[in-house]
């Protein structure tokens, strides 16, 4: 639906990004390093990757649909789409990864006051402050409404103790968006908050978890009397569950969309044909040929159905429950795609050190995706949600 | 062009909704099964989907069709699969009115057309000649002769042969290079001489016929397309075939998790509704994906035949492949969880698990699209 104005908003979106993305930044990332988190502790790669934060921040387009009044680029959903058509035209990568603009931001939009939002999403927008989140504890994973960490009103300021696990990226986040118990009498949703703090502040412990990839992208973090100044809990206090729901369904959106292969990135059979090359025009290994076909059949399946579920969004409809579903098959989508590189690759597929397989990449990879289906909910309580809310089974 | 219904089409598929639950429901299927009808379908009963103007959705108005598009007829068969009504709209008003659109030749849509919008006339196509769908293996021939064509050959799986005015047919001219696949389509009249008709009743109750071309005579204009042209025509006419299909499979899968949905609440075991049992909430709640999955890949494929998009080829190998795959798991779910009764014939599941067999059959099953799938993508 193309009318006079988004035409003009389109050249204009052209020409801004002719004129300011830098001509590294146009170009697929080669690795994890090349995206940008922005925040206290963080080494810029180039020059090229600061600049582009710079203009696309000045712009308000690290947060394209967030009101101008706190940073935000203030575009509606059709603009959105112009600018990420544009964007993915040019091969331009995003400016910024921020946990601060897919998750803590929108809760922020939706639940935070006047106060709040003014010191809390500017930074966000201009990448400064690198956000965590403290959802899971030991005992709180799939039933994370039994989360225990106390937080003990103390007057001007909240005395928060226990523990969180699971939390992404820990070690290099600036500041926490934590939920937090308030209330030990109250049924366990009632006496849930949320709140906000520095990880600077004394008290906190973070401590990395090695995983079977060998990597750390998950930190357990321990508080000691960490003192929260009470003006930094966000919402209703003892209603934080409803805000930890609200984001979740944001966090499922996000993970559920890993589940197609992104602009730039080689598709399962083109990796198959430069691999294993044809024969007669087919792949040269009739098994895991149909293995691909069937994996890619579901694949664009997917992506269209996401693609429909963005015009009903658009046509009014609400999404719901079924942000469950787009999580619990684009994270198996993943896992799969992964089975299928791995299997591709044979032997090669083994390296785990070296500089030939970037230190084993695609074996890291593949093993980092099993996690896929665990974080953000598990495909079991996804698909529990499924049955309750959509289907309308009992208990 | 998004991927949401405008209001016309709306308007159709719920006008198809009610006209089917009301008209023709499971147990106007269940009557004709039990009389063991002759052809398939009921003639009154298609005489009113006529009167809704049904066998003329693809048609230009020109010939006095409505012109809603493939995405108005799919949205009709689709409804048809969850009521399981039969009619000749597949074999008619998808097939063969496409067959004669895509051709292209004036005369000969002027001449059949009309007659497909008014209900007069019934078409089908014959094109397999195995029992596995290859549709570019013909040895069905004919040799040009007195301005005409000299055709023999034998025909498998052609849909409501029975009651057709006239046959689709494939065949390959002698001077055609083999190997390049080239064919030709013919248009042959029922009643032509040397055209033998024999009907078996296939599980569907439908009536799948093999044809017998014993030096049958058709003059040139008889001929659909360029000669030695056809298998690209025949392809088109098959794709648009086989998402109609997929849509009609889509609508027996949301009918029977529908179905079984209900089942899973009302149906209780150990003192509680089986539907509060995970092991079985957890399927149903796959099938719940798979269903959507199919939904939006037969809304595209659709799309793509009114838009006349390069895509439509793999799209629709797309759509048959998938929605056969995910009828079959609907159709194999349903009676599993309804246990016992489903297995009874007095219970409807059996229609239409035995209906969405015959459609994965015909035009190429699952596997076959998804060997085409993954050759269109160049692998």
């Amino acid at each position: 639906m193309m009318n006079d104005d988004t035409g003009t908003f389109r050249d204009e979106v052209r020409q801004w990004l002719e004129e300011n993305c830098p001509e590294e930044m146009r170009s697929p990332m080669l690795s994890d390093k090349d995206a940008c988190w922005g925040g206290r502790n963080f080494t810029f790669q180039s020059e090229a990757q600061r600049l582009w934060l710079e203009r696309m921040s000045a712009r308000g387009w690290t947060a394209p649909d967030w009101p101008t009044e706190y940073g935000g680029g203030g575009l509606d959903s059709e603009q959105l789409k112009i600018l990420k058509q544009e964007m993915a035209r040019i091969k331009a990568r995003p400016a910024l990864y921020s946990f601060g603009i897919s998750m803590l931001g929108p809760a922020l939009l939706k639940y935070g006051n006047e106060e709040q939002k003014q010191k809390f999403l500017p930074p966000i927008v201009r990448g400064e402050i690198r956000w965590a989140q403290g959802y899971s504890e030991p005992n709180a994973g799939s039933d994370l409404a039994n989360l225990q960490a106390p937080a003990v009103d103390m007057g001007d300021h909240y005395l928060l103790n226990g523990s969180k696990i699971w939390t992404s990226y820990g070690d290099e986040g600036d500041w926490m968006f934590c939920l937090v118990r308030t209330d030990q009498q109250a049924p366990k949703h009632r006496g849930i908050s949320f709140m906000l703090f520095d990880m600077k502040t004394p008290g906190i412990t973070v401590r990395p978890i090695k995983l079977i990839s060998g990597r750390s992208p998950f930190c357990e973090v321990f508080f000691e009397d960490v003192k929260i100044p009470r003006e930094q809990q966000v919402g209703e206090l003892n209603k934080g569950w409803e805000i930890a729901k609200y984001l979740l369904t944001h966090e499922r959106e996000m993970i559920s969309w890993s589940g197609l292969s992104t602009s730039g990135t080689r598709s399962v059979s083109e990796t198959a044909t430069d691999f294993i090359g044809l024969n007669q025009a087919k792949l040269d290994d009739a098994m895991l040929r149909g293995d691909i076909a069937r994996f890619e059949m579901n694949e664009m399946a997917f992506a269209l159905t996401i693609e429909r579920a963005r015009d009903e969004v658009k046509a009014g409809v609400s999404l719901g429950a079924v942000s469950s579903w787009f999580k619990f098959y684009g994270t198996e989508l993943n896992k799969q795609r992964y089975n299928l590189l791995m299997d591709i690759h044979g032997i090669e597929a083994l390296a785990w050190r070296g500089a030939e397989s970037q230190d084993g990449k695609l074996a890291r990879d593949w093993l980092r995706t099993k996690g896929n289906s665990i974080e953000g909910g598990t495909s079991e309580i996804q698909l529990n949600i499924v049955a309750k809310h959509i289907l309308g089974l009992p208990g | 062009m998004t991927l949401v219904l405008n209001e016309e089409q709306v308007m159709l598929r719920d006008a198809a909704s009610d006209f089917l639950n009301s008209r023709a429901p499971v147990s106007h299927f269940r009557e004709l099964r039990d009389n063991r009808d002759e052809i398939g379908f009921s003639t009154g009963l298609w005489a009113e989907m006529v009167e809704m103007g049904w066998s003329s959705i693809i048609i230009p108005e020109q010939y006095g069709g409505l012109d809603y598009g493939y995405t108005g007829l799919g949205l009709v068969l689709q409804e048809c699969g969850r009521t399981l009504s039969p009619s000749p709209l597949i074999s008619t008003s998808l097939l063969g009115a496409s067959a004669l659109l895509l051709s292209g030749n004036e005369g000969q849509c002027e001449h059949w057309l009309p007659g497909i919008c008014s209900g007069e006339t019934l078409l089908t196509t014959a094109f397999d000649e195995s029992p596995l769908h290859r549709p570019a293996l013909v040895n069905t021939v004919a040799v040009p002769e007195d301005g005409g064509y000299r055709i023999n050959g034998a025909k498998l799986a052609v849909p409501d042969g029975k009651t057709a005015d006239a046959f689709i047919i494939s065949a390959r001219t002698p001077e055609a290079d083999a190997s390049n696949g080239s064919l030709s389509l013919f248009l042959v009249p029922a009643g032509t001489t040397g055209l033998h008709l024999d009907s078996t009743p296939v599980l569907d109750n439908r009536h799948l016929c093999s044809l017998k071309l014993e030096d049958v005579f058709v003059s040139q204009a008889h001929r659909l397309g360029q000669a030695d042209q056809g298998l690209q025509l025949l392809e088109a006419v098959l794709d648009r075939g086989r998402i109609g299909m997929a849509a009609e499979m889509l609508g027996i899968a949301q009918e029977c998790f529908k179905r079984t949905v209900e089942y899973l609440k009302e149906r209780k075991q150990f003192g509680v509704p089986i539907g509060s049992f995970q092991a079985l909430q957890h399927r149903a709640a796959t099938l719940f994906g798979e269903i959507e999955l199919s939904k939006s890949v037969v809304l595209r494929a659709l799309q793509a035949i009114d838009e006349n998009s390069d895509q439509v080829p793999v799209l629709a190998s797309l759509a048959k492949a998938k929605c056969g795959l995910t009828a079959e798991l609907a159709t194999a779910e349903s009676i599993q969880m309804h246990g016992g009764i489903g297995m009874t014939d007095e219970f409807d599941l059996g229609f239409f698990i035995k209906r969405w067999r015959s459609l994965n059959q015909q035009l190429g099953d699952a596997r076959y699209h998804l060997d085409r799938f993954a050759s269109l993508r160049g692998y």
